[in-house]
């Protein structure tokens, strides 16, 4: 199955530390990447650039709207995610365990939809 | 003789499937110890069969597929230890952990490390669900979706608890072993309830989503066939024994309509003879040993029941017998009723009804539906229509499952129907 391991930051606690700090965390990103390509769990990983450099479209009545960047209350942001093929969902919580931004922010692991099972009755 | 290389190319990955479905399990069982932990394992699991993907069809398959996914894993597990130790810096002090030297992987090794796993996800520190998910997970190789899909929980919550028990069990540091024989009759009792409890989550639900629940009563049938074959306890002999006689009468327990069928009533063309015969010898076997615990004494049962021809040639006598020795070993409330139950149809309505009476006045028994349905069942045959139809809606306000509830309002309606024939 796969799951999208979707990580939020606050931006001030990864790039308020100075480069260094950044530096070794990009590389442990690197190689943690590497290691799921290795093993046969990566399919895909994005970081995303900050909600600053994002738009949000909505369309209604017709009429398309652009605004500028999601504003959120919270400070934790969506900054990038790694969509991931594990046997379950422990085995997705295991190696979004292993992310290393894990150890400053949040993963959310999500399944991905699997169309042959019934979909939500909200 | 079979060679070395086997077989390379299309047919080493159907091979490869086989190995997944018949050594996974021993694989992680064996890598658990060696790696001493279920992380480091399951990664060094997955990273095995990642590699055997990629070897088998170009080198084709090796002899002892166990063996080699063992050593791969480990491989695999201390390559990793070396790039973590680079990143952080600790080269020098994992270097030496991964230079143990290799203990060779022997088939012997394969039985004592398979009861590890079971004894380990059985532990009885851990909480009741999360044992029945560890072992599903663990031993039975279920995924948590399908674990959730089983027992109607949200995957999430079925997640949990296995992280928790995992937690648990690395927190406090749980032995990965098999307990000392001294020890051995207490934990064997958790490994073996939590296999029963497993089949009769399969068993009892009649209603919902079917396909599952036939793999959970599969699965512990598997689980307990394990055990026993590695213990050959005579407790372990029972249990088995025991689902297999259940199992057998799968077919007929239900009809068309999905309506509870009692045993009585059952078509008994319907059973499965092959499954009867296995557990008559695992019965015998079981029986042979000094010791006689529940689960044989409740296997023994009900092979008499299935032994007889039809349910008005059962040996009632016997059954009662084996209720007395029961209720001896492990005596318990729901023991004392079907006691009763037999007493009835050994010695005729009012024998029974005194003995449920009786059972009833033991306490215990008040919330549990099946007893007042019995006492019903009693009161009917003796013409005591009223008091019949009030026990029979006191068992209809207790009963939770449709499938029982549907039965109970037909038993009231049929009542209902016999006192109006009567009075014309």
């Amino acid at each position: 199955m796969r799951y999208v391991c979707l990580v939020y930051f606050d931006p001030k606690t990864v790039f308020g530390r100075g480069d260094e700090a950044r530096a070794i965390l990009d590389h442990e990103s690197g190689a943690y990447d590497k290691e799921l390509s290795a093993s046969g769990h990566m399919v895909a990983a994005e970081a995303l650039r900050l909600p600053d450099q994002a738009m949000t479209v909505r369309v209604r009545d017709g009429k398309m709207s652009a605004t500028d960047g999601p504003f959120m209350e919270t400070k934790e942001v969506l900054g990038g995610f790694i969509l991931i093929e594990a046997r379950d969902l422990n085995e997705a919580v295991r190696i979004a365990a292993g992310i290393p931004l894990a150890k400053l922010g949040a993963i959310e692991v999500r399944p991905v939809v699997d169309f042959s099972q019934p979909r939500p009755q909200l | 003789m079979i060679p070395r290389r086997q077989r390379t190319g299309a047919g080493a990955l159907g091979a490869l499937e086989a190995a997944y479905r018949t050594e996974a399990r021993r694989v992680l069982a064996t890598l658990v110890r060696l790696l001493g932990g279920f992380e480091p394992a399951e990664e060094a699991l997955h990273d095995a069969f990642a590699a055997a993907a990629e070897t088998w069809p170009r080198d084709g398959v090796p002899a002892n597929p166990y063996g080699w996914l063992v050593s791969a894993g480990r491989f695999k597990a201390i390559d990793r230890w070396r790039r973590q130790a680079r990143l952080a810096g600790a080269l020098p002090e994992l270097a030496a952990l991964a230079e143990t030297p290799q203990e060779p992987v022997m088939p012997e090794h394969i039985k004592d490390d398979e009861l590890r796993l079971i004894f380990t996800c059985c532990h009885p520190a851990l909480a009741p669900d999360a044992r029945i998910a560890l072992t599903l997970r663990e031993v039975g190789g279920l995924t948590t979706e399908e674990i959730a899909r089983a027992y109607l929980a949200p995957t999430p919550t079925v997640a949990q608890r296995i992280l928790r028990a995992k937690a648990r069990i690395r927190d406090e540091a749980i032995p990965y072993e098999v307990p000392a024989p001294a020890e051995l009759p207490a934990r064997l009792e958790s490994v073996l309830q939590v296999v029963y409890l497993i089949f009769n989550e399969g068993y009892a639900a009649t209603a919902g989503p079917g396909l599952m629940r036939d793999d959970l009563c599969a699965e512990a049938i598997r689980l307990g066939a394990l055990v026993a074959d590695l213990l050959g306890d005579p407790e372990a002999l029972g249990l088995l024994a025991l689902m297999l006689l259940h199992q057998a009468r799968r077919a007929a327990r239900v009809d068309a309509a999905g309506d509870l069928v009692l045993l009585e009533d059952q078509d008994r063309s319907l059973w499965d003879r092959d499954r009867i015969a296995e557990a008559q010898g695992l019965i015998e076997r079981a029986l042979g040993a000094r010791r006689i615990g529940p689960y044989v004494l409740q296997a023994a049962i009900a092979a008499v029941h299935v032994e007889a021809p039809s349910a008005g040639e059962t040996d009632w006598p016997q059954i009662v017998e084996l209720y007395d020795v029961l209720r001896r070993v492990a005596p318990s409330p729901v023991v004392t009723l079907n006691r009763a139950a037999a007493i009835g149809m050994r010695d005729g309505p009012q024998a029974g009804l005194a003995a449920i009476e009786a059972a009833l006045g033991d306490g215990g028994l008040d919330a549990y539906h099946l007893a007042h349905a019995a006492r019903a069942d009693m009161q009917r045959r003796l013409g005591l229509t009223e008091p019949a139809r009030v026990s029979y809606r006191r068992a209809l306000e207790l009963a939770r499952q449709p499938a029982e509830r549907r039965f109970l309002e037909a038993r009231l309606a049929q009542l209902g129907a016999e006192e109006r024939a009567a009075e014309d």
